[in-house]
């Protein structure tokens, strides 16, 4: 089980370029990354980044680009996971590959309120708003096992010398 | 039961018997490729993964196309990165002067072929299913992943088949195709899903414009666009590619998540308005609105083709003078041919700038940056609020004829209005 605080992201189609804008891309320090997170969407939100929040977001969110500097930049920041409508293709890989968990709940978003207290228990399949629990979309049994090891790099650390990955 | 072309691609490169939509696999890659953005980050995360070699120094591609030429220490310390590491690893390395925007080299260079897989890590490498190829964009540490071991995991996708018919009206190009379905699906609408272009309409494309539809499949929120390979793209490999490929189709009874079909006959040349590409209008609904620069470039239309409509639109004209137009080829080759074809004289004679290849101002890192309250028309395939530059501008999308006329008129205009045959 892992709790946040909700920090809400409402708008749908929030693109990667408002989330990390391209002029910041050629920053390669996590710590430096962080500083540009929401830039071009409101760069208030990140002063409402606790160190356990749950950012909960509209649909389509992360559309465009492939750079990994927004998830990145959201794990350094101390987002722990996203609650969403729905994800875009990549930024979803992106966070699946870093550990950062985004999970599809609208039930659950359409019952967030800023500060309210998130539960994600991917054993139950669940997430809990303020103690009420949402079913969340399922979650491939292929990304818990990324999750659970830590993300993509330490999944594969352990794979890469001992079994054949295609199957 | 019958399967789609994206299934029997997957199925090609996994071990797996039999998969379905949803289902998550390994999948080989026959490519990978990365660039100055995506390739350092990718790097570091392979060695914390714990190899030293990429899989296989033949199926690995480096071009540095983002920041290029450097724009300040940072960025050129990131191509130094990417140029050492592609040097001592041994793989391929287009250097600027070279190569280009990647995925035109990458397609011209003969790296594409029916059926194969191709991992980039860049959004756009959804590019080379003009040629029937599962090409797919990805971070940097699933680029890592790749480099490591030649596999990424991949969620098999529904399909989406998208169905052209009809004859195109004049100043309509596959960028407009391409518009026009974006408009209709939203750009959610294939969120999970390719994107397969079928029909007389698709097979009408030439291959620069179909290089232009499978590029935007990702502003609809598709995995990949595919185009069936066809006696057009057997040619266009031809003598351009010693790689094996075989065309293959989607069986008949094959399952489709959903069908579009547009009648090309009914698009006229199109403009997707700030700050989405989903926000799609007729040109004529754009007309009047005051333009400070046009660009003409990038990975989707930055192709000979659209060199040459704009330098038809502007032959023997000038650029407004309330108006900048930047011109950027999209790799060395098409700027040689458009140099070799006097297509860049007309451009300068016309008062444009014409730009070195490379992705610069298309996401805002450089060499053509808006001002707050500056407004653009450009053939590139993003207009996210900010995109080329501060918050406050504005950018338009739209092709070549339409760019080109909006340079000369100052303001959109409809390229018809301008006494020019398509």
């Amino acid at each position: 089980m892992i709790a946040g605080r909700a920090v809400v992201v409402p708008q749908d189609d929030v693109d990667t370029d408002v989330l990390y804008p391209g002029p910041f891309l050629n920053v390669t320090d996590v710590t430096q990354m962080k500083a540009h997170l929401f830039e071009g969407l409101d760069p208030a939100l990140r002063g409402r980044l606790g160190g356990d929040t749950a950012l909960v977001v509209g649909a389509n969110f992360g559309c465009g680009s492939s750079r990994e500097h927004v998830p990145q930049a959201m794990r350094a920041a101390g987002i722990r996971f996203l609650v969403g409508r729905s994800f875009a293709r990549i930024f979803h890989r992106n966070a699946v590959n870093l550990g950062l968990p985004a999970v599809v709940c609208a039930e659950a978003v359409d019952a967030c309120t800023e500060g309210s207290r998130l539960e994600l228990d991917f054993e139950r399949g669940t997430i809990a708003v303020d103690g009420a629990p949402f079913p969340i979309s399922p979650v491939a049994p292929f990304m818990r096992a990324i999750f659970a090891a830590g993300g993509l790099e330490p999944w594969m650390r352990d794979r890469l010398d001992t079994t054949t990955l295609v199957g | 039961m019958g399967r789609t072309l994206a299934e029997k691609i997957l199925l090609a490169h996994t071990d797996a018997d039999t998969l379905a939509p949803g289902d998550v696999v390994m999948v080989r890659c026959d490519v990978v490729m990365t660039n100055d953005i995506s390739g350092p980050m990718a790097f570091r995360a392979m060695e914390r993964m714990g190899a030293a070699r990429v899989f296989d120094p033949g199926k690995v591609v480096i071009v540095p196309d983002h920041f290029v030429p450097a724009k300040d220490e940072r960025s050129a310390a990131l191509q130094k990165l990417l140029r050492d590491w592609a040097h001592e690893q041994g793989v391929a390395y287009y250097e600027q002067g070279r190569g280009g925007i990647e995925h035109q080299v990458l397609v011209e260079e003969g790296w594409v072929v029916p059926g194969s897989v191709i991992a980039g890590g860049d959004s756009h490498t959804c590019t080379y299913g003009a040629l029937g190829s599962f090409g797919t964009g990805l971070g940097s540490t699933d680029i890592a992943a790749c480099l490591a071991s030649g596999a990424f995991w991949q969620a098999v996708p529904t399909t989406i088949q998208v169905e052209l018919t009809g004859t195109r009206r004049p100043f309509v190009t596959g960028k407009d195709v391409i518009l026009a379905v974006i408009g209709e699906l939203g750009v959610s609408g294939g969120l999970g899903s390719v994107l397969e272009f079928v029909g007389d309409g698709a097979e009408g494309l030439s291959l620069d414009e179909r290089l232009a539809v499978a590029n935007m499949a990702v502003e609809a929120g598709a995995e990949t666009g595919l185009f069936p390979a066809d006696a057009a793209v057997a040619a266009y490999l031809d003598g351009r590619t010693t790689r094996p490929w075989a065309a293959e189709h989607s069986d008949a009874d094959a399952q489709y998540e959903g069908s579009v079909l547009i009648d090309l006959e009914s698009v006229p040349p199109l403009v997707a308005l700030p700050h989405s590409p989903g926000n799609v209008v007729p040109v004529s609904e754009a007309k009047g609105r005051a333009i400070d620069q046009v660009y003409i470039g990038n990975c989707a239309n930055g192709t000979i083709t659209d060199l040459r409509q704009a330098a038809e639109m502007l032959r023997g004209r000038t650029v407004h003078r309330r108006t900048r137009l930047i011109v950027v080829p999209a790799s060395q080759r098409v700027y040689r041919q458009a140099l070799a074809e006097g297509l860049l004289d007309v451009f300068a004679a016309a008062g444009a700038l014409v730009s070195a290849p490379s992705c610069g101002a298309c996401f805002g890192g450089s060499g053509g940056i808006l001002a707050a309250g500056e407004a653009a028309i450009t053939t590139t395939n993003r207009n996210f609020r900010g995109r080329m530059g501060a918050g406050e501008s504005s950018v338009h999308l739209a092709n070549a004829w339409v760019a080109a006329a909006a340079a000369v008129a100052g303001e959109i205009v409809d390229p018809a209005d301008l006494g020019v045959a398509s």
